[in-house]
């Protein structure tokens, strides 16, 4: 079975002078570029954010990591290997991809769904059709991964009768029965109370300790960002505004300039990383 | 001592789940039984195709007494095991059970399998549980493709059996197409912009299908008809087996792809990121569905919502994993096919119904009830 062996010396990615605008043929020459000459390296185990307002191309970089969107110009090594010339299923042998549309409109059940994510690992037979029966392998590492999204209790229902977070909890677990090097996660949080904002963050952290492994997140929240990642890459229109660690990244000047508004930035006073307050409603306009 | 071991359905009071601490230090064995009521195993899918194959069998032998004539069961047996044996004259009976009922029988189960999966396949490329040949224009595609070729002059030869399942396929190729299309400029298609996409082609290949009838010479317009409609003849047993030959490769082309059929389910990104070719996945899957839908369409005509209300029933009970989803669907649809034919063979004894009555009769109060009670599965 062919891998991308993880090099520890190589960068899990490497995306050199990247380009991307939507629509293909002849018509797309006037389409705007979404992402235009990006340039960073994520290291292996590392966990990086990447931030910036709405429709800064933060969810189009993330796909084309994953390589659910195809590559246009520029490059992108996956440790060491070019990513369009690797085949899709040896991708998914090392990169899960969780997205933010997780509708189901069919009854599958959580262990079904999760059972799902073996499939890139699944050995060809020629005889047994398509059906590829799950081995006890497969279900240790399924069952693992519902443990640790805590899922495991409502292995039995059907992903449609779910909340929108405990379904993101399935499809996160689903990921992990990949048994992935490296995590590519858009919104994670975005539907999940506060108990399981939490929760996902903390297991994410975890993963990252535990299991070294490489986490690339999208998200609207700072905060999470700041809390939890090695690194952050802010986006701004299509652009590399800033990368690096919290403290560099996430600046009054620099939101501000990014998100063109103002707000309050301090420090949290459990782990003393910044913290982004919006501005209370009295001081909109003017700012502190 | 298995069951006890499963975490509290509480939420756990610390940050981190309590279980995954402890299946770190000590991995915790497989909860086989768990897994075993909650996903599919090899063993219930061998019992339950076991007992839908059986179901099926018996419901075609309780469609071969019924007809014109009662025929009753030993008798069946009786000119059964005569024409296995090959010995002897046959009388009128065993003529009418040989040459009439039992092709009749086998098309109808062969049919009913056919759309039933062609249903199923739609449904998970398309995301959407309404999907189905009939609604979405693709049979009226295949119809329009074999009703050209009649008037082509492609006559009721053994060529015709070969070449109008061919203009069948091209026919629902093109209203698949038109699908495709659609279906990639939208990331899920929404249910309503799938249902008037099927409606609009119905109504041009309709008018183009009328069209076509309207300057045929009359006498074979009629019998266009009734084909359109829907309907079932007894067909030569090389038909029969020119026919079932679509069917297997057919079938055996989409089961190939049952589980990648799962995953497509969850949306193409989804797919994509677990390894599957979506575009090649598609384009497999449409072209399979044409071809089935066009040798369906070139034999029987028009005959609606098995496509739709088989997979559905199927669903409910047996759960949506398509590796038993879509081999049941196929031997349920075949069954009930094979029953409503019957049904149109003697409710109007000694003339029959076109069967498309049958099914629209039994499917379209049950797409309204979809359409009005499920609106949970439409949004």
């Amino acid at each position: 079975m062919t891998m991308v062996t993880q090099d520890r010396s190589q960068s899990a990615y490497d995306v050199q002078g990247l380009n991307f605008r939507y629509g293909t043929g002849s018509s797309s020459d006037k389409a705007p570029w979404v992402l235009q000459g990006i340039n960073f390296c994520v290291q292996p185990g590392e966990m990086l954010g990447i931030v910036g307002p709405n429709g800064s191309g933060k969810t189009s970089l993330l796909k084309l990591l994953a390589k659910v969107t195809a590559l246009q110009h520029g490059s992108i090594a996956l440790f060491g290997k070019p990513l369009s010339h690797l085949r899709q299923e040896v991708v998914a042998r090392s990169v899960a991809f969780v997205p933010q549309d997780t509708y189901q409109a069919f009854p599958f059940s959580v262990a079904e769904t999760v059972l799902m994510g073996r499939f890139p690992h699944r050995h060809r037979k020629i005889w047994d059709l398509g059906f590829g029966w799950d081995t006890s392998e497969d279900r240790a590492i399924a069952q693992r991964a519902m443990m640790t999204m805590d899922v495991w209790h409502i292995a039995g229902r059907s992903v449609t009768g779910l909340s929108g977070g405990e379904r993101q909890r399935v499809v996160i677990a689903r990921a992990l029965a990949q048994n992935p090097e490296i995590l590519l996660l858009d919104e994670p949080t975005a539907f999940l109370d506060l108990q399981h904002h939490i929760e996902i963050c903390s297991v994410l952290h975890r993963l990252k300790l535990e299991r070294q492994l490489t986490i690339v997140v999208v998200s609207h929240d700072l905060n999470l960002a700041s809390e939890y990642c090695d690194r952050v890459l802010l986006l701004d229109q299509g652009r590399v505004f800033r990368l690096g660690s919290p403290e560099d990244v996430i600046q009054p000047e620099i939101l501000r300039t990014v998100y063109r508004c103002h707000v309050l930035v301090d420090k949290h006073p459990m782990s003393g990383l910044p913290r982004v307050t919006l501005p209370s409603r009295n001081h909109q306009s003017g700012g502190p | 001592m298995m069951r006890t071991s499963r975490p509290p359905s509480t939420p756990p009071a610390g940050m981190l789940a309590p279980s995954t601490e402890s299946s770190r230090t000590s991995p915790r064995p497989v909860d086989e039984q768990l897994f075993h009521q909650s996903t599919l195993t090899a063993a219930r899918w061998t019992k339950v195709i076991g007992l839908l194959l059986i179901t099926a069998i018996v419901s075609a032998f309780v469609c071969l007494q019924f007809g014109a004539a009662y025929i009753g069961l030993p008798q069946i047996f009786h000119v059964l095991f005569q024409g296995v044996a090959g010995s002897g004259e046959l009388d009128t009976t065993a003529t009418i059970l040989l040459h009439v009922r039992l092709p009749r029988v086998f098309l109808g189960f062969l049919i009913g399998c056919c759309l039933a999966s062609v249903g199923v396949a739609l449904q998970a490329l398309l995301r959407n549980p309404l999907a189905d040949p009939y609604l979405l224009g693709v049979s009226s595609g295949a119809a329009l493709g074999v009703s050209v070729a009649v008037l082509a002059g492609v006559g009721t030869t053994m060529l015709a059996a070969s070449v109008l399942p061919i203009c069948g396929f091209l026919g629902s190729l093109a209203a698949l197409l038109v699908i495709y299309r659609l279906a990639a400029s939208y990331d899920r298609l929404p249910v309503h912009s799938l249902l008037l996409a099927g409606v609009i082609l119905n109504a041009i290949f309709s008018a183009l299908i009328m069209f076509v009838t309207s300057i045929m010479d009359p006498n074979r317009s009629f019998g266009m008809m009734i084909w359109l409609m829907g309907s079932l003849t007894a067909p030569t047993y090389l038909g029969l087996l020119v026919f079932s030959l679509y069917l297997v490769v057919g079938l055996t082309l989409l089961l190939r792809q049952v589980r990648v059929l799962n995953i497509m389910a969850f949306g193409e990104e989804s797919a994509r990121s677990l390894g599957i070719d979506t575009e090649r996945t598609k384009k497999y899957i449409f072209l399979v569905s044409a071809l089935m839908t066009g040798a369906v369409v070139s034999v029987s005509g028009m005959i609606g919502f098995i496509g739709m209300v088989v997979p559905h029933a199927v669903r409910l009970i047996f759960g949506a994993d398509h590796r038993l989803l879509l081999p049941a669907a196929a031997l349920v649809g075949g069954a009930f096919l094979m029953i409503a034919d019957t049904f149109a063979r003697t409710f109007v004894s000694p003339s029959e119904l076109p069967v498309g009555i049958m099914t629209a009769l039994a499917g379209g109060p049950f797409f309204i009830y979809l359409l009005v009670w499920r609106k949970d599965q439409m949004s």
